[in-house]
């Protein structure tokens, strides 16, 4: 199947029904999206596709041929994105497993809604765990990376 | 984890075979034993960090990177002795070695909350060597007296000379390290002490660290286990025709744990492990069930068990009494559910072995490595991965998950590196869960309000029984992680007569120590019980707290401290309502207090305030972030978290019915660090004890429901 990840064109050789997060890291290596519940339940393995955030662990990668794929590694290329400079500012990670999903999850909100309100960030962040409990910090950066895409836009 | 108290070396070693290798002989028993001794000799810098000619000092870590923040805090340690640029400073993962065994527990590891108080020596001696190393090397080539001297932000200075650490280094090198160094005192600090960002988030958020599921090798296969679905089951027989017939599967193999099938990539052997056809024999568990296991427990909990602390005649205290207090607790298992599931990628080589995994416990997993593949331990080389959480369940004393990645590599033969995959379903339903408790309790007021006599049994599995760690640290039949937070309570040490006892009712279900041990759940019966003799006593609960903890210095600061920022006694609006909780666990103080409002029958917690006292603080950005993260992990517990079995199988699967706290239940958390010179305690683990008692407290203020069991369950 052919797929555009982070606006590179591959060529990946995998069953139709091999779900896209399996695909980006046992075949095209892009391990930064993680796997962690397989079934919609946890938000580390989300990616963006056309912009959306979707859940890689059960969406078959046959299904996003002929759309954009966005992974963590896509978001900090060429350099730092304004979430990423906040989330390293607020120091969110703790052991940082979930932090490349949490970190589309808020990319893709604040495409939506570039000045979020609280609800909104509950809203769009609930979807995604975190076992290390880092939610109050996830909350402030999301607010501080509105604000800093905001003073560079 | 809890503490290997009282180890000692001799006895370790007599008892328990070569398992384990070079516990260091603990002069104290308890806690006490936890602090790091004073150190035998100068560690070697060279094993401890690594300055390179570009000005990178790297600092080497004896312990994993788990989200507790070793990453920073260990290199904040070396830098202020060492007096080099933080800018510099980067961190690395140390090989297994006996170099980099734990000062206080003798083997290789992280857990019990110790890594940065238990390593406040060594490392500040490791960057205090090398800065003097540093030091003479300037002083030669400059041909000055050392005492002239000093070092900093990466630099040697002696008046208008400057020389970079980067320049020395090689030089250093060659030097005789000094017998003796002194350690600046904490007060001096600069890096140390201060609140510091993490060293390792620029490679968090961008997906570039690399955790044990990240591990690529040329080559490598991936495998699923097919692991018993009932606990002390064994295969019969099976079919791997169809699993075979799977696209991209490679080989079925059988290991002790199971069937394993490996495949080119993660989802064929997934689908190849679903196509297998295994016929199980289910073993002495397939009746396991937990309504039967709790009217198990309920009746033991009326019998007489091991005595675990005991003073005066508890039963003529009693009757004595001025009135009685009785009440029963339950807590259920546990899963730790770190967001990485577990995973180990093994290479078994003719003439060695590499292990690539996230860990707590590599002196363990190199030796059992190194067993199953018929090596000599300095064969293996463990490779220690970020770990995508650990809480206790990357620390298993029988190395469960290492132990079957070898067994599947040994199993599959050929040379290609095999990597073992766990499913969040694996997870849940792979045992070494926090056991299940029951607590009884009877205790008897004096005239002033004051305990008299105190009874309490203790039911539930005991975590160390079978595990190597039993011989040292099972004592006269009590497991301690049993028992931490009764047994040496101070309210039951206070009461003139009591009496702890314990049944370790044995089941096939795999138990360890889940984050804050046996504080998981002693705090929550402790100090919900204190409320209600409170209440018995027709005081204040605060007001009574005081009054029983009036010898405990640190017990009162942090209650006083988290009662004064909570605005404690002044009215609440909304339906809001407050609960209190102090505990101390792992060498910290915490005492927390709980706003919460309970509507349409749901517990909405809205802010905790949280006051810490652990001693000397390295890093405060740290403690922080672990407080809070234990509210979380606390409140998961309190609000949802419960494994139930049924006709012997664990009837939760994943975070659709074992729910983890979500980021719109998350309160507001304050943490208040009371400023000490105390000698330092742990953090990891202290802030996750008091949650649900204070949050229990604060739903009977709300409700007038006293919840007795967790997870909470409004009537
Ligand atoms: S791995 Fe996809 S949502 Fe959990
Ligand atoms: S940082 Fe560890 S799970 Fe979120």
């Amino acid at each position: 199947m052919k797929l555009n990840v982070n606006g590179k064109e591959y060529e990946a050789a995998a069953p139709d029904d091999m779900p896209l997060l399996w695909v980006l890291r046992d075949i095209l290596g892009l391990t930064g999206t993680k796997f962690g519940c397989g079934m919609a339940q946890c938000g580390a393995c989300t990616v963006h596709v056309d912009g959306q955030a979707v859940r890689s662990c059960v969406t078959p990668a046959a299904s996003v041929q002929g759309h954009a794929v966005k992974t963590i590694e896509g978001l900090s290329a060429p350099g730092l994105s304004a979430i990423q400079r906040a989330w390293i500012e607020e120091d969110v990670v703790q052991c940082g497993y979930c932090q490349p999903g949490q970190i589309m999850a808020a990319a893709a909100l604040l495409a939506a809604r570039p000045h979020p309100s609280d609800a909104d960030i509950d809203n769009a962040m609930s979807a995604n765990l975190c076992r290390c409990g880092t939610y109050l910090r996830i909350r402030a950066a999301v607010r501080r990376a509105a604000e800093l895409a905001g003073r560079t836009a | 984890m809890s503490t290997p108290s009282g180890l000692s070396r001799r006895r370790f070693l007599q008892t328990s075979g070569a398992l384990v290798i070079g516990f260091y002989v603990a002069p104290r028993s308890g806690l006490a034993a936890m602090q790091a001794p004073a150190a035998p000799a100068l560690p070697d810098p060279n094993a401890f960090l690594r300055i390179g000619e570009d000005e990178s000092v790297t600092v080497i870590l004896a312990h994993s990177e788990m989200g507790q923040g070793v990453w920073t805090a260990l290199p904040m340690l070396v830098a202020e002795e060492l007096g080099c640029d933080w800018a510099k400073v980067r961190a690395e993962e140390a090989p297994a070695a006996p170099v980099y065994a734990h000062p206080a527990f003798g083997m290789q590891m992280t857990g019990g909350s110790s890594s940065t108080y238990s390593e406040l020596d060594r490392y500040r001696y490791a960057g205090a060597v090398a800065r003097e190393m540093l030091i003479q090397a300037a002083a030669e080539q400059w041909k000055v007296d050392p005492s002239a001297c000093r070092a900093e932000a990466g630099f040697v200075v002696s008046g208008d000379k400057r020389l970079s650490f980067g320049k020395l280094a090689a030089a250093a090198q060659k030097r005789t390290p000094p017998a003796t160094v002194k350690l600046k005192d904490p007060k001096d600090w600069k890096i140390a002490g201060r609140p510091t960002k993490r060293l390792d988030s620029p490679e968090k958020v961008t997906g570039q660290a690399q955790f044990g599921m990240d591990v690529r090798l040329p080559g490598m296969l991936t495998a699923l286990v097919a692991r018993a679905p009932i606990f002390g089951g064994t295969v019969k027989g099976f079919r791997a025709e169809k699993a075979k017939a799977v696209p991209g599967v490679k080989a079925v193999v059988q290991v002790p744990s199971g069937v394993a099938v490996v495949g080119e990539h993660f989802w064929a052997a997934k689908l190849g492990r679903d196509a297998l056809e295994i016929d199980w024999d289910p073993g002495p568990g397939a009746d396991l069930d937990t309504q039967r296991l709790r009217e198990e427990f309920r009746a033991a909990a009326g019998t007489p068990g091991t005595k675990a602390a005991a003073a005066g005649d508890v039963d003529a205290a009693l009757k004595s009494a001025a009135k009685t207090v009785e009440a029963e607790y339950e807590v259920p298992y546990l899963a730790h559910a770190p967001m990485e599931p577990l995973n180990c990628t093994v290479r078994i080589g003719a003439d060695g072995a590499e292990v690539w995994t996230g860990t707590q416990f590599q002196t363990m997993d190199q030796t059992v490595t190194a067993k199953i593949a018929g090596l000599k331990p300095e064969q293996v080389k463990i490779h220690t991965m970020f770990l995508g959480g650990g809480f206790g369940r990357r620390a298993t004393p029988t190395s469960d998950f290492v132990s079957e990645a070898v067994q599947v590599a040994k199993a599959a033969g050929g040379a290609a590196p095999i990597k073992v995959v766990w499913t969040r379903e694996d997870d849940i339903h792979g045992g070494y869960y926090r056991p299940m408790y029951v607590h009884r309790l009877r205790v008897g007021l004096g005239a002033d309000g004051k305990p008299v006599a105190w009874r309490q049994t203790i039911v539930g599995q005991s975590i160390l029984e079978g595990t190597p760690f039993a011989p040292m640290m099972i004592k006269n039949g009590i497991d301690d992680t049993s028992v931490e937070g009764v047994a040496d309570s101070p309210y039951v040490k206070g009461t003139a007569s009591h009496l702890v006892d314990l049944h370790s009712p044995k089941k096939t279900i795999p138990v360890l120590w889940l984050r804050s041990v046996g504080h998981s759940h002693t705090a929550f019966v402790m100090e919900t019980f204190v409320d209600d003799l409170a209440r018995a006593a027709g005081q204040e609960p605060l007001e009574y707290r005081r009054r029983l903890l009036s010898e405990h210095p640190r017990h009162l600061g942090v209650l006083n401290l988290a009662a004064e920022k909570a605005g404690w006694g002044r009215p609440l609006s909304g339906g809001r309502a407050r609960g209190l909780a102090v505990h101390e666990s792992f060498g910290s103080w915490m005492a927390q207090v709980a706003e919460v409002s309970v509507a349409s029958g749901r517990v909405r917690v809205h802010r905790v305030v949280c006051a810490v006292d652990c001693g000397i603080c390295v890093n405060p950005a740290g403690v922080r972030a672990q407080v809070e993260g234990a509210v979380a992990f606390g409140l998961s517990a309190a609000l949802h978290g419960e494994l139930t079995f049924k006709d012997g199988r664990v009837q939760q699967s994943n975070f659709h019915d074992y729910p983890l706290l979500r980021l719109n239940e998350m309160p507001e958390v304050e943490v208040h660090i009371v400023p000490s010179s105390e000698k330092a305690g742990g953090i990891g683990e202290p802030g996750v004890p008091p949650v649900a008692p204070a949050v229990a407290n604060a739903i009977f203020a709300a409700t007038g429901q006293r919840l007795r069991r967790l997870p909470f369950r409004l009537a």
